[in-house]
């Protein structure tokens, strides 16, 4: 009877509980795993997506592809704390600070109400020891999400913009993947919140108001939105969708470090770029081509046989993409095709 | 003494017991299981793969350090990527101390097991194998550690690479042991590395069996101080099926050693025999490149003390066949371009010099001729590679 008083109180407590109760910071900064995404308190009605007090939506001027998944991000810093402005990478964020990423897929890329099926959300935690990044997956009925650290492969269908029915296996990295495309010198690192990818002439101001970030430099750099042809050079667009759906393995400190090929907004090196460069450790991912790019020439250049491959060994990027991105390969072929053949 | 004795068998005991053992068997379920218990392993800790197919769909990784993953041997513990979707190679290793033993790694879409900056990394008693046979759309790489200092390669078979069977990258201090490397395009490679000791390996039926290479353009250049020696380089002869753009895809069928843009070479007491376009060949860098800290040619290369049977009879590059017409039917089996600094050929075999004067030259200017390469003071032979004693011991 008492035993059973006390599972009520303790109920009771816990719905009360869920409706106000800030992010559970203690838990990020803990060092256990939460096994339920519910536990951080990030949002106030599980699948719903609905951030609590300080979780901070936002959006990136151009993001890293994820066969056509949307994607909600949401931003946390705790009270009384503020990330660090850097002008060149990504800001340098408090311990006890969380980047939080949905994927998830509309029923009906057409219709603008379409309910929206959430698969996973993607967590990273600021420890003391660094970040750690965790994956989780959610349950059928959307209450809670649930962390699995060796990823799956779900079946996900939808209507797309052209309304033709789309049908993938869909793959919830595993915890060594997240790692992966995040590593920096062996340590976690972020890849999107960087000035130039926040900046959308705003946000960033509007991050120093809200106490997420310290300073706001009028002179922050700025990358275009990729696919908005009034917003930057050819040029400028190719390399910002390089930089973020490439460059996160392909710099000198990143996975593909061995590779030789760097694809940072700012790399200054051709060949590192790739013109001209003959591949290393390409194996069959070269299609009997010659060069990375060779200039003028999209039809001879491997990053074009790569981006158009959905085949494991020779698709790029090797994780998160098992669909060709129609119009980002369009992009990439522009740019190629637009350079002297001289190089 | 009676109670040290019994206190070295405690502390012995209770070390053991801190080591746990995850067994993952195969069945359903395999790829998340497996990656399961490659995450959750703790330093120090066994991951035990059971015998059987374990059918796999993605890639796997590791990224703790000091972890052996054991397998019940390369013909029982069989990792399955034949219906592999996603990730570039079959088993990623990232981590330090990890040794890989006992298993085997069937057909991935791209590379075999790689590590990358995994230092004191061994590999012992694998198999990496595409059970097709020589085909461009096999993976590239068998073996594949690249990025790490400490590196053993031992008692492991690869088959059917459509680049190289073993290959060393960018790495230092390395030995690679015997292996038996065939039917893939290079049977064994050393790329852009320093210090390797290559012995006691078969390479037979590659289309080229030992290779060491440097390349331009990359992190780690100025490959140097590589021993080749006691290996039995036979019968590599089969037709070239890498994938164009790959700088193995220049390899000519009929190749059984070949140095390339490096330095303090040592090629000494192989067997190295029946090879159509030739026993060793040694050239520079062909390529254009842009890259001013780049060196392409070899310098200070040694080929001593070889047995070198049959070679030369059906060279696989162009002119090849005019140039032996023209040396009396078949070429010298030891093959040089002419090019580079103290080369040194004392094998009791002639070479054939196509008396180029700089890298990149094309071959219309060669000027073919036999060379007198032998020379009795040879340059003091690079010191063994000595390896951390913790990676010997994780194999007792």
């Amino acid at each position: 009877m008492i035993r059973a008083f006390a599972a009520l109180a303790g109920w009771l407590a816990l719905v009360s509980a869920s409706a106000s109760a800030p992010v559970a910071t203690d838990l990020i900064t803990g060092d256990t795993l939460p096994r339920n995404l519910s536990e951080f308190r990030f949002f106030t009605d599980g699948i719903g997506q609905t951030p609590n007090d300080r979780v901070t939506p936002y959006t990136l001027n151009t993001p890293l592809f994820t066969d056509y998944a949307l994607k909600n991000r949401f931003v946390y810093v705790p009270e009384g704390q503020t990330a660090t402005y850097n002008a060149d990478g990504v800001f340098e964020f408090p311990i006890g600070s969380a980047l939080i990423k949905s994927f998830g897929y509309p029923a009906d890329f057409r219709d603008a109400d379409s309910e929206v099926r959430w698969i996973e959300t993607r967590v990273l935690l600021r420890r003391e020891s660094g970040w750690i990044a965790l994956p989780y997956i959610w349950n059928e009925d959307g209450s809670d999400a649930v962390l699995r650290r060796a990823g799956r492969r779900l079946p996900v269908s939808w209507t797309d913009a052209d309304g033709e029915t789309q049908e993938i296996s869909y793959r919830v990295p595993n915890q060594n993947q997240c790692k992966t495309c995040h590593a920096r010198n062996d340590e976690i690192a972020l890849i999107g919140p960087s000035a130039r990818n926040l900046n959308d002439g705003t946000r960033l101001a509007q991050w120093v108001d809200w106490s997420i970030l310290d300073r706001a430099p009028n002179e922050a750099p700025r990358v275009p939105v990729w696919n908005d042809e009034s917003d930057g050079s050819l040029d400028e667009r190719a390399r910002a969708y390089l930089d973020v759906n490439c460059a996160h393995c392909h710099s000198r400190a990143g996975s593909a470090s061995n590779s030789g090929l760097f694809l940072g907004y700012n790399e200054a090196s051709d060949v590192a770029r790739g013109i001209l460069k003959r591949p290393v450790a390409a194996g069959r991912g070269s299609g009997g081509r010659e060069y990375d790019i060779a200039p003028g020439h999209p039809e001879r250049s491997i990053f074009i046989y790569r981006m158009r491959s959905r085949d494991p060994g020779v698709a790029m990027p090797e994780l998160g993409r098992g669909m060709l991105h129609e119009e980002g390969i369009a992009l990439i072929e522009r740019y190629i095709a637009a350079m002297d053949e001289q190089g | 003494m009676k109670i040290i004795a019994a206190m070295a068998a405690l502390l012995l005991a209770s070390t053991g017991a801190l080591a746990a053992t995850h067994s993952v068997e195969a069945g359903p379920d395999a790829q998340e299981r497996l990656q399961t218990a490659l995450i959750e392993v703790a330093p120090g800790d066994t991951v035990a793969i059971g015998a059987g197919r374990f059918e796999l769909t993605d890639g796997l990784s590791l990224d703790v350090d000091n972890v052996t993953i054991r397998g019940a041997g390369p013909g029982e513990s069989i990792l399955d990527f034949t219906n592999q979707i996603g990730s570039g190679e079959g088993l990623m290793v990232t981590s330090d101390d990890v040794v890989l033993r006992d298993f085997a790694v069937e057909n991935t879409r791209g590379d075999g097991i790689k590590s990358k900056e995994a230092d004191r990394i061994v590999y012992h008693n694998i198999r990496v194998e595409w059970t097709n046979g020589p085909d461009p759309s096999n993976g590239a790489y068998g073996i594949y550690p690249v990025e790490s200092t400490h590196v053993l390669v031992q008692n492991s078979r690869v088959i059917g690479a459509s680049d190289a069977g073993i290959y060393v990258g960018q790495s230092q201090q390395i030995v690679v042991r015997q292996n038996m490397v065939s039917q893939n395009v290079a049977g064994i490679e050393i790329e852009n590395s320093y210090h390797a000791d290559v012995y006691e390996n078969m390479a037979t039926q590659n289309t080229g069996g030992i290779l060491v290479f440097d390349l331009p353009n990359l992190p780690q250049m100025g490959g140097h101080t590589v021993r080749v020696f006691n290996n039995l380089i036979q019968d590599n002869n089969t037709a070239n099926f890498a994938p164009e753009g790959n700088i193995v895809a220049n390899v000519p069928a009929g190749t059984g050693v070949m140095v390339m843009a490096n330095r303090n070479v040592h090629v000494f007491e192989n067997v190295i025999q029946d090879h159509g376009s030739s026993n060793v060949m040694l050239v520079a860098y062909t390529e254009a490149f842009d890259d001013p800290n780049y060196e392409p040619t070899i310098r200070d290369v040694v080929v001593h003390s070889n047995v070198q049977g049959r070679a030369g009879y059906a060279p696989d590059f162009p002119g090849g066949t005019e140039l032996a017409a023209a040396v009396g039917g078949t070429l010298p089996p030891v093959l040089w371009d002419g090019v580079g600094t103290n080369i040194i050929v004392n094998d009791e075999v002639p070479v054939l010099s196509l008396g180029l004067t700089r890298a990149g030259q094309p071959l219309t200017e060669a000027q073919p001729g036999m060379a007198e390469i032998a020379n009795e003071e040879t340059p003091a032979m690079p010191e063994a590679v000595v390896l951390p004693a913790s990676m010997e011991a994780a194999l007792q």
